[in-house]
């Protein structure tokens, strides 16, 4: 029972991490390297605002959304489109993006280390929780209640409105989705604004129970490709299942083997996927 | 050496101009200042540490240094000027810019990295060029191989197997007087100085009649530790033991206040001793234990942690923060003895006497280590107490702890 809540919060955190990024590959093809740093921003923001004037996080988390929603709109509106623009095919936007993204990584590290250079530490809803008889931290059971609720919203989204749909056919394809009328540029902007605002309210979510700091993004964005990749980039539903199934069994690894295995049975896993469905769990087959 | 040349030629053409004056004026003044070069962390896995731990005392020796007019050499003062290099935590990284410090800047002196394989991986360039490398933030069983190897390398702030001691001293003591049982659960990050740690306390506390009932590591960054917390509760042990980094020893001892796991003696490592441990969780972890710790009632230490509030507007850790500062105390005094920018008398110097500063009376053996330095602290009333120490003889009995209120 431990193991099962445990892993299941611990997949919350996971999936926090994973579906801005899901969005803004997914759909607007940037692979972004700097979305760990965006996530450690809105950590640093829940972190300096909670330790300056005492402002609780779940309340800073609405703050940063839209900033987050208008910074990344800002970053692909003039920094990302003219790549899109000139990009003669996929695979020179993915190389593309990932440069301009990386450099992007350093210039917000050294913005978060010149506000704060130490970790980001402080104290919110650490209190023991009690669900079906298993004790969990209540900060960690909120975050993953604010995964499910975003995970839902953007599922619904995206299959039930007329706006998802667009933004899906722009994931499946660019060409066709501009031949029958869709405003490819604007989805695609949109997409990687919304993704960068999951992204910042994941981090300002998981600096109530991890101690970040300005250097830590990159961790994140790997741990967020690996759930990507194996939920099949581009779905939702791939991603939050793929974060679960990773929460669960590095929990169980750590229970019942040894918690130096963590890491360890993360990527056999991960291997596994991409050995017997290399277009990951829910992903579309590349024709 | 052509642009020097230009920006003197520059300095001294422009003095004509009027507008310029003031420039001229102030640069004749002002002596050339001695260059001191450092290689932060600045970014990547240990700026965090280094942000607490060095940079603010660099800042502060710097201020206080210039303020009263520079250090006395050649007859006269020169002002110091710190030259700083970013290396992203990343080795190769440092060592290149090191290089540069020496062969590029020609800096002056050099100040310690921190992390103890950065210490060990800079000291061929210092030993090179013969600058003293007055290493604080390493820990070692090396140090003979280390400083027979290079001869400018000192150490100050213990070794390995002192740490691990220190920590079977304060649980041993403990023990005797019917605070905890025997029961110890272990745990470890899974890198290489708490690996090291773990690897040396195994028979260390056992040999102490300790039974390791639990004993796990987990890797470095681990998301979730509350399965390690849940299995070192369902141990049952009488004394807790981590041997962790910052990000762990936070997430360690929120795990335990959320687990309520009861024990008398609840020691985590590095950071513990950071000002931000207590802010995070205030009076809750009153009677933890931890790596460091001071003396805070000596003048010099009341002095010092004022002065540094002062310039840098935070608190100074209650390990490694001070220690930093007498090494930079040390080269100090060093410096203004041999009297001139001589690196290989000044390596002398402080190889062959004793330097007053803020952890006390500071002098090396054969070895270059400085034998006095405190290694297990404790929370009690918001100050960070040492407990145990060795050759300092000023820490206090360690008390149980008393719950997570």
């Amino acid at each position: 029972m431990d193991i099962l809540i445990s892993g299941l919060l611990l997949g919350g955190t996971y999936a926090l991490m994973a579906m801005g990024l899901n969005l803004q590959y997914g759909v607007a093809r940037i692979m972004n390297l700097a979305n760990g740093e965006m996530l450690v921003l809105g950590g640093l923001a829940a972190f300096w605002l909670f330790t300056t004037a005492a402002v609780s996080p779940l309340l800073t988390a609405f703050v940063v959304a839209p900033l987050a929603f208008a910074g990344n709109w800002l970053i692909y509106r003039y920094l990302l489109l003219p790549l899109v623009r000139r990009a003669k095919s996929t695979g020179q936007l993915e190389v593309d993006s990932i440069l301009a993204t990386f450099g992007m990584s350093f210039a917000l590290v050294g913005i978060m280390v010149s506000i704060h250079g130490e970790y980001f530490t402080y104290s919110y809803l650490a209190d023991p929780f009690s669900i079906l008889g298993s004790t969990v931290a209540l900060n960690r059971f909120i975050a993953f209640l604010a995964a499910a609720a975003i995970g839902f919203a953007l599922y619904y989204w995206l299959n039930h409105t007329y706006a998802g749909t667009a933004v899906r056919a722009v994931s499946v394809s660019t060409e066709a989705a501009g031949l029958v009328g869709i405003n490819v540029d604007k989805v695609s902007a949109m997409a990687f604004a919304l993704g960068g605002a999951v992204t910042a309210v994941g981090g300002t979510l998981i600096s109530t129970f991890i101690t970040l700091d300005a250097s830590v993004g990159v961790i994140f964005t790997m741990k967020a490709l690996i759930i990507m990749i194996m939920g099949g980039v581009g779905d939702i539903r791939g991603a939050v299942i793929a974060a679960l199934i990773l929460g669960l069994v590095e929990t169980a690894v750590a229970t019942i083997i040894d918690p130096g295995l963590t890491l360890a049975s993360a990527y056999v896993i991960f291997l596994a996927v991409l050995l017997f469905r290399p277009q990951g769990l829910f992903g579309r087959r590349s024709s | 050496m052509t642009l020097e040349i230009k920006r003197r030629s520059l300095v001294m053409g422009a003095g004509a101009a009027v507008g310029l004056s003031m420039l001229l004026t102030t640069t004749a003044l002002a002596a050339e200042p001695i260059k001191i070069g450092v290689v932060s962390h600045l970014t990547g896995p240990l700026a965090g540490g280094e942000a607490v731990t060095h940079t603010p005392n660099i800042e502060l020796w710097a201020k206080q240094v210039n303020d009263r007019g520079g250090l006395k050499v050649d007859g006269g003062q020169r002002p110091v000027e710190i030259i700083t290099y970013d290396d992203k935590t990343d080795p190769a990284e440092h060592i290149k810019a090191v290089q540069r410090l020496a062969t590029q800047d020609k800096v002056d002196f050099m100040l310690s990295p921190y992390g103890t394989g950065f210490n060990i991986a800079a000291a061929p360039i210092y030993a090179k060029y013969e600058y003293p490398l007055i290493a604080v933030s390493a820990i070692t069983d090396k140090i003979p191989e280390l400083s027979k190897r290079f001869p400018n390398m000192f150490f100050t702030l213990g070794t390995t197997t002192g740490f691990v001691e220190g920590v079977r001293d304060t649980l041993v003591k403990m023990r005797d007087d019917g605070t905890i049982g025997n029961k110890i659960a272990m745990v470890n990050v899974a890198d290489a100085f708490g690996i090291e740690l773990a690897d040396k306390a195994r028979p260390i506390l056992s040999e102490a009649g300790f039974e390791i009932v639990y004993d796990k590591s987990y890797p470095l960054g681990t998301p979730d530790i509350s399965p390690v917390v849940k299995g070192a509760k369902a141990a049952e042990p009488d004394a807790f033991v981590a041997w962790s980094y910052p990000p762990d020893t936070f997430a360690l001892t929120e795990q335990a206040i959320i687990e309520g796991l009861d024990v008398r003696a609840f020691y985590t490592a590095v950071a513990t001793c950071f000002p931000a441990y207590a802010d995070k969780f205030g009076s809750k972890i009153e009677g933890n234990l931890g790596a460091g710790g001071v003396n805070p009632d000596t003048p010099a230490m009341q002095e010092y942690r004022k002065a540094h509030k002062e310039v840098t507007g935070k608190e100074a850790d209650y390990w490694a923060s001070a220690t930093y500062y007498a090494s930079l105390q040390i080269l100090e005094q060093a410096i203004e003895n041999v009297g001139t920018i001589d690196r290989a008398a000044t390596v002398d110097y402080i190889k062959n006497n004793s330097f007053d500063t803020v952890i006390g009376t500071v002098s090396f053996d054969d070895n270059n280590n400085s034998e006095r330095y405190w290694s297990v602290g404790q929370w009690r009333d918001g100050v960070f107490r040492a407990v145990a120490d060795t050759g300092m003889g000023d820490s206090v009995p360690a008390v149980a702890k008393e719950g997570w209120n």
